[in-house]
């Protein structure tokens, strides 16, 4: 393989390029949201507050709240 | 282009996210259920009350645990990579393995672990059931504030930068993040529930498994979305087997 003269690797990285931010909000708006959803449903959802009657999610994801650190009972 | 590198990487960041989970949830099925189970005995036994139970324990510490501990992963998963994004580049000379190592680990002290000193993770039948509206509103109170403060940080960092080189600023904004938060520990009201007579190897066995777990979640995801996000970002990159092509010393 010698006479595939490869150029030799730069020692350190090239500089990143930064994401413009106006890039970034979109979908920090929508999945950001909707992740902090996720994470009220694992975390508080039937505890403190509850957008579901029951206590059928609280029950499910028990566990999980209790270990993962969150307040529960 | 920017638009789909970002979606390119929150989608990355959620598969990160859920697999860091799915090693969180094994660990979590090992060392934390002893312990949920010890709080629930010491309840059943103090209690004369018995609710019926709408999901049994079998499912609970199985499929309730995984669903969980998956969906926290993907979530926190994807809500790191958005970080990711803005942090990639403006806060110094560090490349994308490099990012998410620092992501994860900013992400796992100030989501968790500052949080978790003061208001640490509590076993069944450790606390009040009255108090949950309190106790829940100080620790995500407890997050918001150790995330702000931390965010304020990095700013602060960047800016002091210019003037004092990165040693010296990095050490600032990081004292001035520790005096914030301490501040605040000392303000903030202490939660002390625990009964008298609660088991303290259970409580503390617990607390240790609840930071493993989380320690454990948030290194894989370091790791994991490390891996992702470098080879998202930069698609022609020669393979890594080329790189021994380097010419050797002779
Ligand atoms: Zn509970």
């Amino acid at each position: 393989m010698a006479h595939t003269a490869a150029a030799p690797a730069p020692l350190s990285s090239p500089a990143v390029t930064k994401l413009p931010i106006r890039a970034i909000l979109p979908w920090a708006a929508f999945f950001g949201l909707l992740m902090l959803v996720l994470l009220y449903f694992v975390g508080a959802e039937q505890g403190a507050t509850s957008l579901l009657s029951g206590a059928g999610v609280h029950e499910w994801v028990h566990d999980g709240r209790h270990l993962l650190g969150f307040p529960c009972h | 282009m920017n638009s789909a590198t970002v979606r390119t990487l929150l989608v990355r960041g959620m598969l990160a996210g859920l697999a860091a989970g799915l090693l969180a949830f094994g660990l979590a099925y090992l060392i934390g259920e002893p312990g949920v189970n010890a709080g629930i005995a010491y309840e059943d036994a103090h209690t004369h009350e018995h609710e019926m139970e709408l999901v049994s324990r079998a499912v609970q510490s199985t499929g309730g645990l995984a669903t969980a501990v998956l969906v926290f992963g993907t979530a926190v998963g994807g809500i790191a990579a958005l970080a990711f994004c803005c942090a990639l580049g403006r806060i110094g000379r560090f490349g994308a393995r490099a990012t998410a190592a620092l992501i994860a680990v900013s992400a796992f002290v100030t989501v968790y672990l500052v949080p978790f000193l003061k208001y640490p993770a509590n076993p069944p039948g450790s606390n009040e059931p009255d108090t949950i509206g309190k106790r829940t509103a100080l620790y995500f109170g407890m997050i918001a504030l150790t995330v702000l403060v931390g965010v304020g940080a990095v700013i602060v960092g960047r800016r002091l930068a210019g003037r004092f080189g990165n040693w010296n600023a990095t050490l600032a904004s990081a004292a001035g993040f520790l005096a914030v938060i301490a501040l605040a520990m000392a303000f903030l009201p202490a939660v002390n529930e625990t009964p008298k007579d609660f088991p303290a190897t259970v409580l503390w066995q617990f607390r240790l498994a609840s930071l493993g777990i989380q320690a454990l979640l948030w290194t894989a995801f370091g790791v994991i979305f490390g891996f992702l996000a470098e080879r998202a970002l930069r698609p022609h990159a020669p393979h890594p087997g080329q790189a021994a092509e380097l010419p050797t010393p002779a």
